[in-house]
């Protein structure tokens, strides 16, 4: 949990004034993954790191280190499907949610 | 000493707004409220305020700028009348669920159409679930006390709302009447500084202001607005008890004349009141029970402290100057009678539509309403709830 504590169990006791956030930085501690209704799949045996598909991921949601891409943040993608069509090695599946 | 002068409402608010030296005023000219910002002006031109005045290209700018500088830290005031406040109208939505308290005055004016500039109450009824507080003005005076305590009621911090603080259009706003101004430093000890917990302008925090509300968190803040609402009626008190040890002057959330003992009364907002009283005096001194409960707050409604006052009551007029086109009466019948439903002695209430766009209203159409009663408490039988006075037939 980061610093803004958006929890969806807050009372409304506890809710800052109109949603009011007393931070700076915080958007990507939103969880947005769950609007999504398919969701895509990285099959690692075929992926020759190619980098095609981080670039062309509209949420950042395909994080990269050391050259190297890792599995999908969950937490922010939405299933666009973007990052399968350009996949050139079938490394990425989209499969329902 | 208190300063006895005479002049219009709208003078009479400028004056308060002077007194008080705003950080911030943003607003945009319409009749009849026009004058409250054009005075305001020649006081930032004459140095006798500092406020930073904003000139505006429209009412929804002249809102927006509001919330801008109330949520910078600022101490916010606009006013305004009739289509003005429509263009507002999403804009105070954004204001109350921001916990902004800016102050605003209206000044009521029929909204249009037919396009008309005179005095009704449509223009800020339909706002009266917008999250505002709402304090209706009978004459120059309770305009002036009124604005005055509505900053303090809208910034304490367990309302933190945004306050409307209303008066007719040309009838108070126009007319020049004695009024007994307080001095310049006993209204800024009153109201005080400004100082909120939470502001844009602030370098030790940052701060931001109205985020995407999913639906797992609007309503909990809704419910949270819900209880500043709920908090004001005590701080309303609470300011009127401040207020009356300062000037002798005594507000509640409405004012009783010659209601304790009256068979038949009428409930009614703003300046025909001031008729109704002296309707009540002819009819009093012809022996008739006959009283008056004038609403002075609006929102929060007042709704149990009405029913007691209204329980036993043989008949009551609920008198509206504002259609609601609901074909069975007006807004504030529709909440008096629903404040008595409770009751067990509720007396038998009808309604009245009146004034609209400025229709004159005499002692004698009051005293037509009180007759109304009458055969109401003499033959038991109610007729029609749903009555226009003085409307040619």
């Amino acid at each position: 949990m980061g610093k803004t504590n958006i929890d969806e169990n807050v009372k409304w006791t506890d809710i800052t004034e109109g949603g009011n956030i007393y931070e700076r930085g915080n958007s990507s501690e939103f969880k947005t993954g769950d609007w999504r209704t398919s969701k895509p799949i990285f099959i690692e045996d075929k992926c020759k790191q190619c980098m095609l598909c981080a670039p062309v991921c509209p949420d950042s949601a395909i994080p990269v280190k050391d050259g190297k891409r890792l599995d999908f943040d969950y937490y922010h993608c939405k299933g666009c499907g973007i990052c399968a069509k350009a996949c050139r090695f079938n490394a990425i599946e989209m499969v329902k949610e | 000493m208190a300063i006895r002068e005479r002049m219009s409402g709208n003078e009479a608010v400028a004056n308060a707004m002077r007194q008080i030296n705003p950080d911030v005023i943003a607003a945009f000219p319409i009749t009849p409220s026009t004058e409250i910002p054009q005075y305001f002006s020649t006081y930032v031109a004459n140095g006798k305020v500092d406020t930073e005045f904003v000139t505006v290209e429209s009412e929804h700018s002249a809102m927006s700028a509001c919330v801008g500088s109330e949520a910078a830290g600022a101490r916010t005031f606009t006013a305004t009348s009739s289509c003005g406040l429509a263009l507002m109208f999403e804009v105070l939505y954004i204001a109350s669920s921001s916990r902004l308290p800016i102050t605003m005055a209206v000044v009521n004016r029929a909204l249009s159409g037919p396009i008309n500039i005179n005095a009704d109450h449509s223009d800020s009824m339909p706002t009266r679930d917008s999250g505002w507080l709402q304090i209706y003005s009978e004459n120059n005076q309770e305009a002036y006390d009124n604005f005055i305590q509505a900053v303090r009621i809208g910034e304490h911090e367990d309302v933190r709302l945004p306050v409307m603080v209303c008066q007719d259009g040309f009838i108070t706003s126009h007319a020049v009447e004695n009024i007994e101004l307080i001095e310049d430093e006993k209204v800024k000890n009153f109201v005080g500084e400004y100082s909120p917990k939470h502001y844009l302008l602030n370098p030790e925090e940052s701060m931001s202001v109205g985020p995407y509300d999913s639906t797992h968190f609007y309503m909990e803040h809704k419910r949270q607005q819900a209880e500043g609402m709920i908090n004001s009626k005590k701080v309303i008190m609470e300011v009127a008890k401040d207020f009356e040890k300062m000037t002798g002057r005594k507000y509640g959330m409405f004012e009783s004349y010659k209601l304790d003992d009256a068979e038949t009364a009428i409930v009614i907002i703003n300046s025909t009141a001031g008729t109704a009283k002296d309707a009540i005096d002819i009819l009093r001194s012809e022996g008739k029970k006959v009283g008056l409960l004038k609403i002075r707050i609006f929102r929060p409604f007042p709704a149990e402290e009405i029913a007691k006052a209204l329980e036993g009551k043989l008949a009551v007029a609920v008198m509206d100057r504002a259609e609601g086109f609901s074909s069975c009466g007006g807004p504030v019948f529709a909440e008096v009678r629903s404040a008595l439903y409770d009751s067990l002695n509720k007396p038998k209430m009808i309604n009245y539509i009146y004034g609209l766009g400025g229709r004159d209203v005499k002692t004698q159409n009051i005293m037509e309403v009180y007759s109304a009663l009458d055969e109401i408490k003499n033959t038991g039988d109610i007729g029609s709830t749903y009555r226009y006075l003085s409307v040619r037939e």
